[in-house]
Parts: structure tokens; C-alpha cells; sequence
């Protein structure tokens, strides 16, 4: 069981790792910032993976605190940042 | 008995929540603006982190605990509407156009 729920988590992680991409590509700030709703949400899973897979409870209240954080962060874009402009260069397919 | 029936189930839900996580980062990279990639990344990860939720709470060793892992996720899903919300918001704001059919 621990073994299978040490893979599932880097699977997750490979996951989010990939989301990297997204934001070297771009072409907006409004798709960097999908990257950064990626990190939450799979942060929040190996959070909940590790912690029951390393007997770790504490790591069940760092997952909520990457909840919120996650959610600050969007709001923190949308107001602080201004609307993302649309570039003109298209992105390469 | 009950160990390893629920040990089973949870595997299960664990390895279905990864293969939405992998759909869900498919989407983000594949889907041609950021109206679709945000339709992709809010719904198929926010499911795939309620499996592998669920698969941690049914292996938890109180109920207690399986409830707060359950309402993690339930917390996740109204910050991830929220935030996808805010963002397809601004990027209309900022004139960024949505694809159409046809379109590379």
C-alpha cells in the first residue's frame, strides 16, 4: 500500500513538473498562472499521499494551508497584476 | 477481511485520481487557448485530487481524519470554481481572444 501510494504521488509529480511548460509557452500571464492552479491542486495531492504513505499526519494540515494559499494566489493575480493582455506573436503549435 | 477490502478499494481510487491528474496536465499542454486549458485543468484535476482523497480517507486510521481529508477536497473544489472564475474573467478583460473551430 505504501509502495503504490509512493508511485501514484510521483506520478503526480512528474504531473506537475510537466506543467513547467506551460509556463516556458506561455503566450498569456492568464496561462502562467494555470500552472500555478496546477501546483496547488497536485501539491495538495502528494501532500495527502505522503503523509498517509510516511505516517505523517502534520503533512494532512500543510495540504490545507496549500489550499488557501493556492486560492490567494489567484485572487492576488486577478487584482494586483491587471488583466492579462493578449500578445500579438502567435504561439508556435 | 475488511483490511484488505479496503485496502483494495483505495488502490483503486489512488491509480483512477492519477489518470485524471495525467489527463488534466494533457489538457494544459495540448488545448490551443486558456479558456480550454482552464476547463481542462479545473474540472479533471479537481477530480482526480477527490479520488486520491477519498482513497487516503477510506486508509486513514479515524474517521475524524477521513473527514478532514474529505473536506480538503471540498474546500479545494470551491477555491479551484473561484479562481477559475477570476482568471477566465480577466482574460476576457484583457482582449484575449477565444479559439475558434478551425483554428491552429
Amino acid at each position: 500500500m505504501q509502495v503504490l501510494m509512493m508511485l501514484v504521488s510521483l506520478i503526480v509529480l512528474i504531473n506537475v513538473v510537466a506543467g513547467f511548460v506551460r509556463v516556458v509557452r506561455g503566450p498569456t500571464a492568464a496561462d502562467r498562472m494555470l500552472a500555478a492552479l496546477l501546483f496547488g491542486t497536485g501539491g495538495v495531492a502528494v501532500l495527502l499521499l505522503l503523509s498517509e504513505a510516511m505516517a505523517v499526519p502534520a503533512l494532512k494540515d500543510v495540504a490545507l494551508v496549500f489550499v488557501v494559499l493556492a486560492t490567494v494566489v489567484s485572487v492576488a493575480f486577478v487584482r494586483l497584476a491587471g488583466a492579462p493582455v493578449a500578445e500579438t506573436t502567435k504561439e508556435k503549435p | 477481511m475488511i483490511t484488505t477490502v479496503s485496502a483494495a478499494v483505495s488502490s483503486m481510487l489512488c491509480v483512477a485520481g492519477a489518470l485524471f491528474f495525467v489527463a488534466g496536465t494533457i489538457g494544459l499542454l495540448r488545448f490551443p487557448d486558456v479558456y480550454t486549458r482552464l476547463h481542462a485543468l479545473t474540472k479533471a484535476d479537481n477530480l482526480g485530487l477527490g479520488l486520491i482523497a477519498l482513497g487516503v480517507a477510506i486508509q486513514s486510521p479515524s474517521w475524524m481524519v477521513g473527514l478532514k481529508v474529505v473536506l480538503i477536497w471540498i474546500l479545494a473544489l470551491v477555491a479551484s470554481a473561484t479562481a477559475c472564475n477570476l482568471i477566465a474573467n480577466a482574460a476576457l478583460h484583457g482582449r484575449i481572444r477565444p479559439w475558434q473551430t478551425g483554428e491552429r
